[in-house]
């Protein structure tokens, strides 16, 4: 696929909470492709401290309007410049970047995501429903000022929540949802914090159903130029943002 | 029209912009793009005699206008690059060169010796400076007698244009530059990264996992500066230089300074058009100073 280089226009901005918000970027041009899990690489312009571009999952695409979604949680100063854009700033992106989670058909499909690292499963469900998936989409948080914006997920398929506290769904991390022991599934699908993917990965091997984690890892480039994002698989050293951001967990040494 | 063509002794470079090892990887990751044939040259990524892993993650970190970068050449060996990765490159229209890198003396010598016998490759740049690799690298380039030594050995199997890449790491470059010079180095580039270290004060822990790394970006583009003047002014050989060029701007002013041509490293990770977007405002700056000939800025800068 090839990789293009193209400014944006900020057309929507929303805050989901003190932490969370989501943009909605424009092109100028018609969007090529773009595969779930995807990633784009924005150039953060109003703060000349932070140095280089952001990778930032893909949530969600139209193409119609040309528009790409982004989700984000303010974590250092990048994030936190992002979340300061004003409708009608122009964003530099370099895009599209990285794999894709594969897509199977008329299969019973599990995706779960913890805190921002539901970014890519929006997308992910949407592809997976139009490919005549079952889809249960299990999203861990630690309380229900977390769970925002779950409605989007709705038209593809069932959404459960995990809240640590409590205060919604079922109470403890998404991996010890109920679901996991009443109902079976052919695929698993997550991204979130390693420690939660590291335990979708041993529920998926416990059931022997293949599971592809999407990775997050410190950038530079984000098309294979620098190799500062490696990830340690068994086939060595590989750069999360080609060869990744999806693996398989049978390449890991998880 | 302006007359941008300068030559490193006998190697043509048909405009002085080139992009920089380990931040460029073979060309090929670029040319989605650009259109590589718009570049005086390309340094791709680092070579050595054996597969290498690299070093653990994590490897970078963000530092004010820079990074921190502690890769450790990683790459599959020179003769995964002759047999694989050199038939895809070969026919790129611009001088397509080799960084070499090593741990040992033969090292360099064998991985050359095999780079000499490719017809497409019209040069190498001979890396005695990285600061990620344990074993060697820039212990090399930190001391006359041994980076005579690698460059005196890999003279006599290379027999193209040998270029030799200094470390910034040491008290007074101007010997070193000189010190290769003697050993039959066609020209020399700097500056490497520099030597760094990053702590994350939360953690306390260090944020890569050598420990230090090296440090690039427009934060050293003063120091390098300064050393490419000072290098410029030592030699008679012709002069790369490098470290923390963002912009046309900024490549005049290691060209001012001495420079027959320059490396762009880290900003490509930024703007990966920037290098034919500096080929471009050098032109624009030309018009705009009414200079003819690129050469004539060579060493221009204006002490009076």
């Amino acid at each position: 696929m090839k990789k293009l280089i193209q400014d944006f226009e900020l057309v929507k901005h929303e805050e989901l909470n003190c932490e969370h918000f989501i943009l909605d970027i424009k092109a100028y041009e018609a969007l090529p492709e773009i595969l779930p899990g995807q990633f784009v690489n924005v150039r953060v312009d109003n703060n000349s401290s932070v140095f280089l571009r952001r990778p930032l999952s893909i949530h969600n695409v139209d193409y119609e309007r040309n528009v790409i979604q982004l989700f984000v949680k303010r974590i250092g100063e990048g994030t936190k410049s992002l979340g300061e854009l004003k409708i009608g700033d122009k964003l530099s992106v370099v895009y599209p970047l990285g794999n894709s989670y594969s897509i199977p058909k008329n299969s019973k499909t599990l995706l779960i995501g913890g805190g921002c690292g539901v970014a890519p499963l929006l997308y992910l469900a949407k592809h997976l429903h139009e490919a005549g998936n079952e889809v249960t989409i299990i999203l861990g948080v630690r309380s229900s000022y977390d769970a925002v914006g779950l409605e989007v997920y709705k038209p593809y398929g069932r959404i459960l929540v995990t809240t640590e506290d409590g205060s919604q769904g079922e109470k403890g991390y998404p991996t010890h949802h109920s679901v996991l022991k009443n109902e079976s599934f052919d695929y698993s699908f997550t991204c979130g914090p390693e420690p939660m993917m590291k335990a979708v990965a041993a529920y998926s091997e416990s059931k022997g159903i293949p599971c592809e984690v999407s990775l997050e890892n410190t950038m530079a480039c984000g098309f294979g130029a620098c190799l500062c994002c490696v990830t340690d698989t068994k086939k060595g050293n590989k750069c999360v943002c080609t060869e990744g951001p999806v693996f398989n967990i049978k390449d890991l040494k998880w | 029209m302006v007359n941008l063509e300068v030559k490193l002794k006998d190697l043509v470079l048909k405009n002085p912009v080139m992009t920089a090892s380990g931040t460029f990887g073979f060309g090929e990751e670029f040319a989605d793009f650009i259109d590589l044939s718009d570049l005086g040259g390309i340094i791709v990524k680092g070579t050595t005699r054996h597969h290498r892993e690299g070093n653990p993650y994590p490897r970078m970190a963000e530092t004010p206008s820079g990074m921190l970068n502690a890769v450790g050449l990683q790459n599959k060996g020179v003769e995964n690059f002759c047999q694989d990765i050199y038939p895809r490159i070969k026919d790129y229209q611009t001088n397509v060169m080799v960084n070499v890198s090593g741990s040992m003396v033969q090292d360099y010598v064998e991985t050359a010796a095999m780079i000499n016998d490719l017809e497409h490759i019209p040069g190498i740049e001979l890396n005695i400076s990285c600061p990620n690799v344990k074993e060697g690298g820039m212990a090399f380039g930190t001391s006359c007698a041994s980076a005579e030594e690698v460059v005196r050995e890999v003279r006599k199997v290379y027999k193209k244009h040998l270029m030799v890449k200094l470390s910034p790491n040491v008290t007074d470059i101007t010997a070193i530059a000189k010190a290769v010079e003697g050993q039959g180095a066609d020209s020399v580039s700097l500056i490497n990264t520099l030597l760094g270290m990053a702590i994350d004060a939360e953690t306390r822990r260090p944020l890569l996992s050598t420990v230090t790394g090296g440090l690039s970006g427009p934060c050293v583009k003063p120091v390098a500066l300064r050393m490419v003047w000072q290098v410029a002014q030592a030699v008679n050989i012709p002069v790369v230089g490098l470290g923390g060029i963002m912009n046309a701007k900024d490549a005049i002013e290691f060209i001012l300074a001495g420079a027959t041509a320059i490396q762009i490293g880290t900003a490509n990770f930024i703007d990966p058009q920037v290098s034919v977007k500096v080929v471009e405002g050098i032109k624009n700056y030309m018009i705009r100073h009414q200079v003819s000939d690129i050469n004539d800025l060579i060493g221009a800068i204006n002490l009076k």
